[in-house]
């Protein structure tokens, strides 16, 4: 069987808007990966563009919207995606295209920049490990296995709306882990730095990045968790204040 | 075309104090200890750093942290190390890693990573292949410390947050070409190119760390990920230094049959084991007293010979099976989650319920650019150590060396931040008290850019993907796990022809931005190098020992090759390199029978 490919081509010093291109190519016996798809066709056209590394779906390299729906071609199957004999592969959508299926990430990283991924801690740190019981480090599951392929974060109207401003769902899924890292003691800092109308609240949870996720895991419920957190973070602030008068 | 040449023959200069090429866990850590210490420092690395291949290890970090056993000794993880070596780590090396080891490791805790914790809240330490208590006498340890089954990912993450936190100065996809070299000898820095942008620039500094990583990839079937393809070893055999120790390759013994995906050996420490296809558990056959956690090479040499002999599993007989399913949903779930969505993936087979097929699998370098336990460069002159002026080297692109023939199981993530660590300290303090390099002429300069701008005016030439196909089927078949000199010979003449194919590439795509064709084309070069190296350090090493099994000398000869072998790309041989046997703070520990 033939496959029809459509992929999304744009070199800068050549178009002036970027297209779509079809390729014929014969459908492999094995169910092979996005992946490897575009790999056979690098071998025909070469100067087909795309990021990868791991191939093992790790390392967030290769992230791009595979029929409509965003993903990572390295562990994405054939057999999944196809629709009828036809794919399509466009960038992940909302961020600058710098060539073909490749887009700039600076803003993605600017906002995971933004929310200090990074434990902090006022107490000096002991000479062996920092104790941690099993339970508090089972909140960590679900949240520090986040690879940065983007694939959430440019699923979300909200951020391609204000991609500048909505920390959106990768970095808050990040902002989320430090607030429940056992053995991180800024996070009244953490929370006042989310509490703009902006940072946080431009998620109106309708969970595109739950549905699109490679690795499963549940950026909406981070976010949850943070906006109840900066509402009895907010509480505990006013009956403070009011104690003091 | 013209804004090719332009943009390529346009370079700016920009100096730095330090230079990390590679941002991997090994350049991360280093880069870590350079930017807290106020020097301009920069790394470059041809991808974004948490796309580098630390990302991939699983299993853990071995440390004698004395967790899960409080009388763990850092000197039983030497002699374990040691052991496994097959004798040619270095043991001054391999000491300060196994002793320092503790302290990195609970940096890297205090930094944030998530490692998995025991009830009483200190770090999980499991199982893996090779280790021992009481210098091999008092049974299993449980040694490699843990995050789930990602604990290179939650390594490499936290490494980048941190240096996030210090303000790292990144130039991410960047990619080095070529060392700067000078002619008193010196590296005065790199030329390195913009992928995205095309802008060519020399990166002048006093001290350039090469962190490059693997290069599996010169093999067909490898767990590395596409990226590994040996640049810095590619740039300074180019430069004319030396590598050590290349006939050394770890097969893992379970890499997934077909993808190549690592299985870690963390599943063997966690009670999996490996049947054949009558579903003998066979490595009580060849390692009676560790079985399924025996040294990575035997493991993987056992494997094979059951494939050889006709037990191996499915209709090709081609594999052998990772039981896993009788440690229950709840351990594989919690213990080896990773491992149960790659089967998942790869081989569409439900850990919890069905066996792994899996293969033994190019997976790890042992060898590299020689260094010591600083990262300085050395080379050789009439049989002599010197250092290299301005080059250093750290993790899995050195051969410090910790793993001499075979490595351990957990080692490699020490190494990246044992190493990585000690060499940001010592450039720190060399570059403080006034060391560093003389200039470079623009004649020098102009030396490291004929490669790239030889690629970028080809005009016919050979086709880099069938080309690298041909590199990777030869390797695959004259040097895997069990090598013979006949083969190993022919393997050799092929890569004299293919020599002249690699050096005539055709890079059909001459755009600038982002032609990632023009990347492949100059790793393929990388590979080149390395396999060539690998290919004659093989053939000339007559005898057997850790990874390098041949069948034609199936013996160690510790007589002849109690040594490190020391390829010198301009004369396309080895020599010997003494091992050292002289650790500061035990006794060395003598060769003996090694068995398991």
């Amino acid at each position: 069987m033939e496959l029809n490919v459509s992929l999304y081509r744009y070199n800068p010093e050549k178009d002036e808007f970027p297209y779509m291109k079809k390729y014929t190519i014969t459908k492999p016996e094995k169910d092979i990966m996005v992946l490897d798809l575009l790999n056979l066709l690098k071998e025909e056209d070469t100067s087909i563009s795309y990021r990868r590394s791991c191939r093992e779906g790790v390392c967030g390299s290769d992230g791009m919207n595979i029929n409509g729906k965003n993903g990572l071609a390295c562990i994405t199957p054939l057999s999944d995606v196809l629709r009828g004999n036809k794919l399509e592969l466009r960038p992940l959508p909302g961020l600058p295209v710098i060539r073909d299926l490749i887009v700039d990430m600076t803003q993605f990283y600017n906002q995971y920049e933004k929310i200090k991924p990074f434990l902090q801690s006022d107490s000096e740190p002991p000479v062996q490990e920092r104790l941690q019981s099993p339970q508090d480090r089972d909140k960590l599951d679900g949240l520090y296995e986040c690879i940065l392929c983007a694939c959430c974060s440019t699923s979300c109207p909200s951020f391609w709306w204000n991609p500048d401003k909505f920390v959106g769902p990768a970095a808050l899924l990040q902002a989320y882990r430090f607030l429940a890292d056992s053995r991180d003691t800024k996070k009244q800092e953490r929370l006042e730095e989310l509490g703009d109308p902006f940072s946080v609240y431009r998620c109106h949870g309708i969970m595109n990045c739950v549905n699109v996720c490679p690795k499963g895991l549940n950026p909406n419920k981070a976010i949850g968790e943070i906006k109840s957190m900066l509402l009895t973070g907010t509480k505990e602030e006013k009956i403070k204040v009011v104690g003091l008068e | 075309m013209n804004t090719v040449v332009n943009l390529f023959n346009n370079k700016q200069v920009k100096e730095f104090d330090a230079l990390i090429i590679g941002g991997g866990g090994s350049g991360m850590r280093t880069s870590l200890e350079l930017a807290r210490s106020g020097l301009k420092t920069a790394v470059i690395s041809k991808v974004f750093p948490t796309r580098s291949h630390t990302v991939s290890a699983q299993g853990g970090i071995t440390c004698a942290i004395q967790s899960a056993d409080p009388n763990d000794d850092w000197r039983w993880h030497m002699y374990d190390t040691v052991k496994g070596s097959d004798y040619i780590g270095d043991q001054d090396a391999i000491e300060y890693m196994c002793s320092e080891g503790p302290k990195a490791v609970y940096e890297l805790e205090h930094m944030g990573l998530p490692f998995s914790r025991f009830d009483n809240g200190r770090i999980y330490q499991r199982p893996f292949g090779g280790q021992s208590k009481d210098f091999g006498k008092g049974g299993q340890a449980a040694r490699t410390c843990a995050a789930a089954d990602r604990t290179g990912h939650a390594l490499l993450h936290t490494l980048y947050q941190n240096n996030v936190k210090e303000g790292t100065n990144f130039l991410n996809e960047w990619f080095a070409v070529d060392l700067v070299k000078n002619s008193k000898e010196e590296i005065t820095g790199v030329i390195a190119f913009s992928i995205e942008s095309g802008e060519v620039c020399y990166f002048k500094a006093q001290a350039t760390v090469l962190a490059t990583g693997g290069a599996g990839r010169i093999y067909a079937s490898t767990t590395n990920a596409l990226i590994n393809t040996g640049d810095g070893l590619g740039m300074t055999l180019r430069s004319g230094f030396p590598a050590q120790d290349m006939e050394m390759w770890q097969f893992h013994p379970t890499g997934i049959y077909g993808a190549g995906s690592l299985v870690t050996e963390g599943c063997r420490g966690e009670g999996g084991y490996l049947i054949n296809a009558d579903g003998e558990r066979f490595m009580e056959r060849y390692a009676p007293n560790a079985k399924d956690l025996a040294g990575r090479d035997v493991v993987a040499r056992s494997m094979v010979l059951e494939i050889l002999e006709g037990r191996g599993c499915g209709e090709e007989k081609d594999h052998v099976f990772l039981k896993l399913d009788h440690l229950g949903a709840d351990v594989l779930n919690s213990k080896l989650p990773g491992i149960c969505e790659l089967s998942r993936t790869f081989a569409h087979v439900d850990p919890v319920k069905e066996p792994i097929p899996v293969v033994p699998t190019c997976h790890y370098m042992m060898g590299g650019t020689p260094t010591n336990i600083h990262g300085q460069a050395f080379s050789q002159k009439n049989g002599e150590d010197f250092t290299v002026p301005g080059l250093f080297s750290v993790g899995e692109a050195a051969c410090v060396s910790v793993h001499g023939a075979n490595r351990l199981g957990g080692n490699s993530l020490l190494d990246l931040v044992v190493f990585g660590r000690a060499a940001g300290k010592h450039i720190n303090e060399a570059i403080k008290s006034g060391g560093g390099v003389d200039n470079s002429t623009s004649e020098d300069i102009d030396e490291a850019m004929q490669r790239l701008n030889k690629l970028n005016e080809s005009q016919d030439g050979f086709d880099v993907a069938r080309i690298k196909k041909e590199l990777q089927t030869c390797m695959q078949n004259y040097f895997g796990v069990f090598r013979r000199g006949e083969f190993m010979e022919k393997g050799v003449k092929e890569l004299e022809e293919i020599k002249f194919k690699v050096d005539n590439l055709h890079l059909k795509d001459k755009s600038v931005s982002f032609n990632t064709s023009r990347v492949e084309a100059l790793e393929l070069q990388n590979l080149f190098e390395v396999a060539q190296a690998t290919a004659i350090s093989a053939l000339k090493r007559t005898e057997s020992r850790g990874a390098h099994a041949r069948d034609d000398f199936p013996d160690r000869d510790d007589e002849n090759w109690l040594c490190h072998s020391l390829y010198d790309p301009t004369k396309k041989d080895i020599s010997k390199r003494k091992v050292n046997y002289e650790p500061k703070q035990v006794k060395a520990f003598p060769p003996k029978m090694r068995s398991y």
